[in-house]
């Protein structure tokens, strides 16, 4: 396994299914995340494992939730308008406890907008887009070695909390092609799915895999118990990544493309001297929150880079020590709207002139 | 044992020995024991997997003593096409409302049938949106009143009835399609074989099965159950005729005496 590769983004996340052991892809067309369903129309039925092309992305979410229901491991992808479409069946899938990997190619809108990398998606990703107060677990790769990894961990994590997963990227992690090393899944123990549906067979008492609760505080109880696997969440799974923090006096943090392109502002910020360290969230949902409050304990100024007008900096904001300030740059996307490392570095630069 | 105490009626294997919450005259009951008896008959209630629906009938899994997955409105045939992918050699059904199936659920039954899934389709039609209180159906007949067509149905504001079990005779994906009704005994006997017809359709393995049952809503329809089952022969059938439409065994396309009438 120690060959490398030269592929896509969107190529990675499925080879990275695959040798997670999904066996069964369920989706719809839809740019820029179309390689992913070609993917593994391709590489499915040689493998023994199911490929449909669903009518609709409200078809594919449901197909995974019943393919989920059976304890298999199954995928959809969209991007963000079809991702819209998923919405029913994820709050349906959080609601009945079914692991899943939905990836999220995300493009620009609202509406039909167009077809370039987006950050806009992420309230819809972390805070439940669907109704009834729920969350996803979210992870945002930045770039094609992570398209791979994470969607194994996603997996995992799926299977092991019963919640499931979105993959957040974008069509620059998507459509770009960079190295990629393939690995085996790493061993891990997860829990039996003790809840599958599969036909009772033997047992005397029957499987329902089901979100409908009538009696007088079975809801809430239902609803405490998926909160509390939040709360493990927040505390045992959120991941980062943190570059020179340890004597930073601004701490700049981005996700998924932004990130790449704030890694480069930031080693122009060492270059010419600034004291600038980066935290870079991995887990969306769960937010690393603790991550920034350890380092603003120093660092007293944290900027917020991101592909929309602001919406990962509200969790930034909640996260820091009291008396940090946080400060946002941004740009809704489009064509062209791709901010540049000198760009984000300008920004750097002015607010470490800035006197708190 | 004498002949006394020979029973000559047992309740299916497949049903729960409990009271149902259905309203008084309402025929899910009745449904439900068809399709119990149909899994007796193949002995498959251990590997049956059943995908509820929203409405009257979600509580399929406090009845049915099988395992069962509930799916959102209208989306059961997609949830039963990934249960029955994941576990092809298991008998996988949909139990479904005409609001369910014929109006948010039409682009997941038209699609699951024309994939020829390997599923039995079990469709439930009293015209009306039940559970939510008897609001117009795309089922409902020209000139019903219900809670949304209050001055009854107008066909040129709200279309025609939709003709389901027809529809989807159309698709290649379907193997066998009829529709019956529960309102006579002579009827029930009919349903009752072509619901097992339906099953068998899936136990060997040969496609899409659709089974409409003409069924009645005492409780909305604002008739006692008696004047139920008498709406059911006297305007319900004109409009949706009984009988087997598709057969894998018979001829394919014609309609054919399979279920009274």
């Amino acid at each position: 396994m120690d060959q490398r590769l030269f592929v896509k983004g969107n190529e990675a996340v499925a080879m990275g299914a695959l040798a997670a052991g999904c066996r069964y892809y369920f989706g719809y067309p839809i740019t820029p995340q179309s390689d992913i369903p070609e993917y593994m129309a391709r590489e499915l039925p040689p493998l023994g494992g199911t490929f449909i092309q669903a009518e609709s992305e409200i078809g594919a979410i449901n197909m995974l939730l019943g393919a989920s229901a059976c304890g298999v491991r199954a995928m959809t992808s969209s991007s963000s308008p079809g991702i819209s479409l998923k919405q029913e069946g994820l709050s349906y899938m959080a609601g009945s406890e079914l692991p899943g990997l939905v990836v999220n190619i995300c493009r620009s809108g609202p509406g039909l907008g167009g077809i370039d990398a987006s950050q806009a998606d992420y309230f819809q990703a972390v805070k439940g887009g669907g109704h009834g107060g729920y969350h996803l677990i979210v992870l945002a790769p930045h770039s094609v070695q992570e398209m791979y990894d994470l969607a194994m961990l996603a997996f995992d994590l799926s299977d092991q909390y019963r919640i499931p997963a979105m993959l957040l990227g974008d069509s620059v992690i998507g459509q770009m092609k960079e190295a990629l090393t393939p690995h085996a899944r790493p061993q891990v123990t997860l829990p039996a799915k003790d809840w599958a549906v599969e036909g009772k067979g033997t047992r005397s008492a029957q499987r329902i895999v089901k979100s409908l609760y009538l009696g007088d505080g079975e809801l809430e109880a239902h609803n405490w118990k998926l909160h509390r696997r939040y709360e493990l969440l927040r505390e045992h799974e959120a991941r980062w990544e943190a570059l020179d923090v340890e004597d930073a006096e601004l701490i700049v943090t981005a996700f998924g493309v932004t990130a790449r392109i704030a890694k480069s502002a930031v080693r122009m910020a060492r270059a010419a001297g600034l004291k600038v360290g980066m935290i870079r969230p991995i887990t969306l949902f769960p937010f690393p929150g603790a991550a920034f409050a350890e380092a603003t304990r120093n660092a007293k100024k944290v900027l917020c880079f991101e592909l929309n007008t602001g919406q990962m900096v509200e969790d930034v904001r909640l996260s820091v020590a009291r008396d940090a300030d946080v400060y946002f740059y941004g740009r809704p996307p489009g064509a062209g709207s791709l901010p540049t490392p000198e760009e984000l570095y300008a920004q750097i630069a002015a607010y470490c002139r800035r006197s708190a | 044992m004498n002949d006394m105490e020979t029973p000559v009626f047992l309740a299916p294997r497949s049903l729960k020995k409990v009271i149902t919450h259905f309203c008084p005259g309402c025929q899910h009951g009745s449904v439900h024991r068809l399709v119990a008896e149909a899994l007796d008959h193949f002995s498959v209630q251990e590997r049956t997997i059943g995908v509820a629906s929203v409405g009257c009938s979600v509580f399929l899994y406090e009845y049915f003593d099988i395992d069962v997955v509930e799916s959102p409105h209208g989306r059961a045939p997609a949830v039963a096409t990934g249960v029955k992918r994941a576990r092809p050699d298991r008998i996988v059904f949909t139990y479904q409302g005409d609001g369910d199936l014929a109006a948010i659920g039409t682009s997941e039954i038209i699609h699951a049938a024309n994939r020829g899934e390997d599923l039995t389709v079990v469709f439930v039609n009293n015209t009306t949106y039940g559970m939510t209180g008897g609001q117009m159906a795309p089922t409902t007949l020209a000139g019903q009143k219900t809670s949304t067509s209050p001055y009854g149905r107008d066909i040129a504001n709200d279309g025609r009835p939709m003709r389901m079990a027809e529809l989807l005779t159309q698709l290649d994906g379907t193997a066998f399609s009829a529709r019956v009704a529960v309102n006579t005994p002579r009827n029930v006997l009919a349903a009752a074989k072509v619901m097992r017809k339906a099953f068998q359709t899936q136990v060997e393995g040969r496609g899409f099965a659709f089974v409409e049952i003409l069924a009645t809503c005492p409780t909305n329809w604002g008739l006692s159950p008696l004047q139920a089952n008498e709406r059911i022969a006297a305007e319900m059938i004109p409009c949706f005729p009984l009988g087997t439409f598709k057969d894998w065994a018979g001829a394919d396309g014609a309609a054919s005496a399979g279920a009274g009438q």
